[in-house]
């Protein structure tokens, strides 16, 4: 096990009061998996993501109470320099936009070589052999030329792997991809979840994607966990949740992703919006929205029932 | 019917490059005559010992009120004339270059140095440091300047020093604004949230990611700042508040002609020529700088 959330809680502490951006969330990663974080746009995914790598926006973000082990070691209790050393050594991340990601003033060699100066003790006249080896690890061709050119001379696919490439640097054993494939086109998108899977049975690295796209999810995701309103709702390995979802969200969610095989008139669409963190619903977070409520659902929240080994799902109906 | 076409290709060819070369000369003049004058004004003011053809603090008071030598009664040794003790006044400009020049240099250097470590902190830390750091440059920048030079004065005394302390104690002020603004839009960039991911400590960031993103702007900001402080300093030293006789400084070389603006206008107007062509090249290129630096102009 690489990596183990248990009851995450993480809250934005705004003047309008306390916003439970994450409430209460638990997964794991093993070695050499994928698991695929869905939902929609301010359900948590990303603040998730922050948490385990602890960046979130201080002083408003805080998390509130939980356990992020990774590798044995709780990341909530880490020291602040502690876990500056934790970053881009044992957990890196990517974020959402490669095109901006990259300083302007600084050779690609000089942006690789600087994550493996400072978390590797090697001899200076090792790190460009070591950061050479890490852009041929994303496949970047002429990794000799590309070294001394400065981003604006990449193309966007080649940043991203230049950013693939920095945060691999260290050969981390997980990496958080924060929808690294929302600013890229179809084409490109395919190349670099390729390059994900390439990359992962070379390291082992655990890696969780996140993501709003089901589409990217089936290609590289292992297990997927499906977040709405700060919780996740149902995990399941990836062929289980687009045969047979058990989650109402679920269900909908993937009745809503254009299909070309059918010829409907109007996509299906979920009703309504998400609930206000703020002013959560008594019940289950989904309710209001749910076609096949029942009484119960109104005044309880749902457990989580763990109906098989990997799967689990938090709905009345599921028993 | 195709012979009027290769015709009117050449005339409009002919037209816009004939307004492309006029403009492509006046953009080259503005750059060139400004660097000229400065790098001349430095290499005076570094060799004024060799250059200067007297003695700048000599008096002779037998050629005094010589006028300068294209006007009537002018004498070739005294190229622009004499003030009123007799002391050349060529000389007194090519070592005053020294005085205006070195309290310019070391006053940006200060400012500079100061207003981008506290700009930078404060665009980068924001929260609490970030008020308390724009609450004291508000307060530096409504102080009044010439108020403090003339309290400095009277503490410490007239001179160098009192220049450069009146002039570097508020000047920081501008830097670190202009600063801090652009920290904290580059501290808002990805790579910086990139960077943070990656490791980098809050130190790291603010000296390898902001810093040499900012360098642009700085420099245009010192160039432009050239002017200024030789202004200032001549100011200052017309209100015998900055340097004192028998030092030549061109504010101060202003100032002692100014009783004799009627009858020997030449003492007063050389140095304020000379004070105008640096403020002028100064200011010229730091525009050109500006232009060159910024990649949108760039571009065009």
């Amino acid at each position: 096990m690489v990596l183990q959330v248990e009851d995450l809680h993480t809250s934005f502490f705004t003047k309008m009061g306390e916003v439970k951006a994450v409430d209460g969330i638990s997964f794991h990663v093993r070695e050499r998996e994928t698991f695929g974080i869905v939902g929609e746009s301010g359900c948590g995914k990303s603040v998730t993501g922050l948490s385990i790598m602890r960046l979130l926006p201080e002083p408003s973000g805080q998390i509130v109470s939980g356990k992020i082990i990774l590798e044995g070691k709780n990341l909530v209790e880490l020291s602040k320099k502690h876990m500056r050393a934790y970053r881009g050594k044992v957990v890196s991340m990517i974020l959402q936009d490669p095109m901006t990601s990259l300083n302007p003033v600084y050779t690609i060699g000089d942006q690789v070589g600087e994550a493996v100066r400072m978390h590797q003790d090697l001899p200076e006249n090792m790190v460009e052999a070591e950061v050479i080896d890490v852009l041929r690890l994303l496949r970047i061709p002429a990794p000799e030329v590309r070294l001394k050119e400065y981003p604006f001379q990449l193309s966007g696919g080649m940043k991203q792997r230049v950013v693939g490439a920095i945060a691999m640097s260290c050969r981390p054993r997980l990496l958080i991809a924060d929808e690294p494939t929302t600013a890229l086109d179809a084409t490109i998108q395919a190349q670099y979840i390729a390059l994900f899977e390439d990359i992962q049975e070379k390291t082992n690295v655990a890696i969780i994607f996140i993501t709003h796209d089901f589409g990217v999810v089936a290609r590289i995701c292992d297990r997927v966990g499906v977040m709405y309103a700060g919780k996740i709702i149902e995990t399941a390995p990836t062929r289980d949740i687009f045969k047979n979802p058990k989650h109402p969200y679920t269900i909908a969610l993937i009745k809503s992703v254009p299909q070309l095989d059918k010829k409907d008139d109007r996509l299906f669409s979920i009703e309504g919006q998400p609930p206000s963190m703020m002013n959560l619903p008594k019940g289950c977070r989904f309710c209001p929205r749910c076609h096949v409520a029942l009484d119960i659902c109104k005044e309880q929240e749902p457990p989580e029932v763990k109906i098989s080994e990997n799967r689990s799902v938090s709905c009345w109906r599921v028993k | 019917m195709l012979s009027t076409l290769p015709t009117a290709k050449t005339k409009t060819k002919k037209q816009y490059r004939g307004v492309t070369r006029v403009t492509r000369v006046i953009q080259k003049l503005a750059f060139w005559v400004p660097l000229i004058i400065m790098i001349a004004m430095i290499i005076l003011a570094i060799f004024a010992n060799f250059i200067a053809p007297h003695d700048p603090n000599l008096p002779k008071i037998t050629d005094r009120y010589t006028p300068p030598v294209f006007m009537e009664g002018g004498k070739s040794e005294y190229l622009l004339g004499t003030d009123q003790i007799g002391r050349d006044i060529l000389s007194r400009l090519i070592y005053g270059a020294r005085v205006s020049l070195s309290v310019s240099l070391l006053v940006i250097l200060i400012t500079a140095a100061i207003g981008t470590m506290l700009g930078i902190a404060a665009g980068y830390s924001g929260g609490r440091a970030d008020a308390i750091i724009m609450r004291v440059v508000d307060m530096a920048l409504s102080f009044p300047g010439l108020l403090l030079a003339m309290l400095l004065a009277v503490a410490i005394g007239p001179g160098f020093t009192t220049v450069v302390l009146a002039l570097s104690i508020l000047g920081w002020a501008g830097y670190a604004r202009m600063i801090r603004g652009e920290a904290l839009r580059i501290s808002q960039s990805d790579f910086v949230a990139q960077a943070r991911v990656n490791g980098a400590s809050g130190w790291r960031i603010m000296t390898r990611h902001i810093f040499p993103n900012i360098i642009n702007s700085l420099i245009v900001l010192m160039t432009l700042q050239v002017g200024m402080m030789i202004l200032a300093e001549a100011g200052l030293s017309y209100l015998g508040l900055g340097i004192t006789v028998p030092t030549p400084s061109w504010g101060a070389m202003v100032s002692d002609g100014r009783a004799n603006l009627d009858n020997a206008w030449w003492i007063s107007l050389f140095p304020g020529v000379c004070i105008g062509l640096v403020v002028l090249s100064g200011n010229f290129l730091g525009d050109w700088i500006r232009d060159k630096l910024d990649p949108r102009l760039r571009q065009l």
